[in-house]
């Protein structure tokens, strides 16, 4: 029995929080706790060692940094609250950067600021009830369209395709969406046309379609000429000339996420060929 | 403390991803887990513990009925089907135990009036209750993970079982558990391997109840280092 003692006491003594910048790439789980790079000068090795004496004691330096995604901030220390890889993201001016973990995940939770792609379901009064995917509908006003008055209203019905961005979306509130930008023009967004597919995909997939050097875009763009739509809350609508390229894009922005990108060339050229 | 050496067999699912190690000198049997391979559910995983095997699904945080929810935190349901039958009163009170084991870790702050809902299918048994509960944690473990549901710690389950002259089997099979003084099972997070919850059945006292605590908080660092490589092999296919 002292053998099981001496091998719990080892484990239960091994769980020593690390620092974030030592876990930057790898893959971390829940509960794991990260120091942040300042701390982990502070705690460095022998904390009774040699330290330089700083003039102005008492006037330390705090960095700031912004914990994003997937991470809660636990007294000093970050707390992995998703299963994912740790990124970092130097600041443009002052601060410490922001610290996220990129994660992979079916279930949208409304962000203020995303661009999403909503189905209208309801129409009460003044306001259009709209399925962004996440617990709850969002609300639109009639008014939030470009050129909308109370005389001159937008011509939205049940079951339309709504592309807009949340101004309100919080835990607390009910989500709120609107169709125009800070100055009052569309800006793309609005009712999205007629025909097209809509079809879903993983929340990850489209931030690597949406980040600013993805090929992806550019080979389809390249293969059929299309009418493409993003939305962060998972959903994409494509629209081409006919319907069989309409089909083989959605399969090809589905499968995307599981090739790599020599077998997805592959497919590219068999099309282009045909 | 006996110990029981189960052949070391390596399983390659052939999608999502699985793994089944094995630690040396470990008397757990062995295990395997699967995940993300439902297209419906949030997040989904399969857990295979010696011969009991229960796939987990999860929906949320989703739309929940007005008269369940809750103004301040998610709304976590269990759901617990057996492989035959009708769900009866040993799923429920299951049930029970997973979800206020859940209800620990998941951060349902978070996520105010919305609803997190656990489906857990049993899909082999061998007639074992107790060894039942510890994969159908587990399993609900990963599939939460799957689902990007916020957690303050995962947590696993270990069950161990006394006999009549008081040695401790970890992992007992169901003939074991049939013959044993006292079965316990233990939910421990991996933080500090703190409890979770603990069912217990039979005789047994409050030292053997330190002892086997003890030696489920040792065997549990296996289970989580077993999550930990499946979870990195699942992130480094992308």
């Amino acid at each position: 029995m002292a053998e099981a003692a001496s091998v719990a006491a080892e484990c239960l003594a091994g769980c020593r929080a690390r620092g974030a910048r030592s876990v930057l790439g790898q893959v971390v789980v829940p509960g794991e706790e990260l120091l942040l790079p300042e701390q982990e000068d502070a705690e460095g090795p022998g904390g009774a060692g040699e330290r330089p004496l700083s003039l102005n004691a008492g006037a330390r330096s705090r960095v700031r940094v912004i914990c994003g995604p997937g991470l809660r901030r636990c007294g000093d220390r970050l707390l992995v609250t998703k299963c994912g890889r740790l990124r970092h993201k130097e600041p443009g001016g002052g601060g410490g950067g922001v610290y996220w973990v990129d994660s992979q995940q079916k279930r949208y939770v409304p962000v203020k600021g995303d661009h999403v792609i909503g189905i209208v379901t309801a129409k009460s009064g003044d306001i259009f009830k709209v399925d962004v995917g996440g617990s709850e509908p969002a609300s639109l006003s009639y008014l939030s369209f470009e050129g909308a008055t109370k005389r001159n209203r937008p011509n939205v019905q049940v079951g339309d395709l709504i592309y807009g961005q949340f101004v309100v979306a919080n835990k607390d509130m009910e989500p709120e969406m609107v169709c125009i930008d800070s100055c009052g023009r569309a800006n793309g967004m609005g009712v999205i046309g007629q025909d097209g597919l809509l079809f879903k995909v993983t929340l990850g997939l489209i931030r690597k379609l949406l980040a600013p050097d993805c090929e992806i875009i550019q080979e389809v763009g390249k293969l059929y000429p299309l009418e493409i739509v993003f939305g962060m809350n998972g959903r994409i609508w494509v629209k081409a000339k006919t319907i069989q390229q309409t089909l083989i894009l959605a399969n090809i922005l589905e499968a995307c996420e599981h090739m790599t990108s020599d077998q997805r060339k592959q497919i590219f050229s068999r099309l282009a060929e045909s | 403390m006996e110990e029981e050496m189960h052949t070391d067999a390596k399983i390659r699912a052939e999608t999502g991803t699985g793994s089944s190690p094995r630690g040396p000198g470990c008397s757990l049997r062995h295990f395997a887990c699967e995940q993300n391979l439902l297209s419906r559910p949030d997040g989904s995983a399969s857990f295979l513990q010696g011969d009991t095997s229960v796939l987990a699904g999860v929906y949320g945080p989703s739309e929940v009925k007005v008269s369940k929810e809750i103004f301040n935190k998610a709304t976590l349901e269990v759901i617990l089907r057996p492989k035959i039958g009708l769900p009866g009163v040993a799923e429920k009170s299951r049930e029970r135990l997973i979800r206020n084991t859940c209800e620990a870790v998941v951060l349902g702050t978070l996520h105010p009036r919305t609803s997190i809902t656990v489906v857990l299918q049993v899909v082999s048994d061998a007639g074992s209750g107790a060894q039942l509960l510890a994969c159908c944690l587990n399993a609900a473990c990963m599939a939460l993970v799957d689902a990007g549901v916020p957690m303050r710690a995962l947590f696993c389950g270990v069950t161990c079982a006394l006999d009549s002259d008081g040695t401790l089997v970890l992992d007992p099979t169901s003939k074991q558990e049939k013959e044993a003084r006292a079965v316990l099972t233990f939910a421990l997070d991996n933080v500090e391997r703190k409890l979770l919850m603990s069912s217990t059945k039979g005789l047994f006292s409050d030292a053997e109840l330190q002892q086997c605590l003890a030696v489920t908080q040792a065997a549990s660092q296996h289970v989580f280092r077993f999550y930990r490589e499946s979870l990195q092999r699942r992130y480094s296919k992308s």
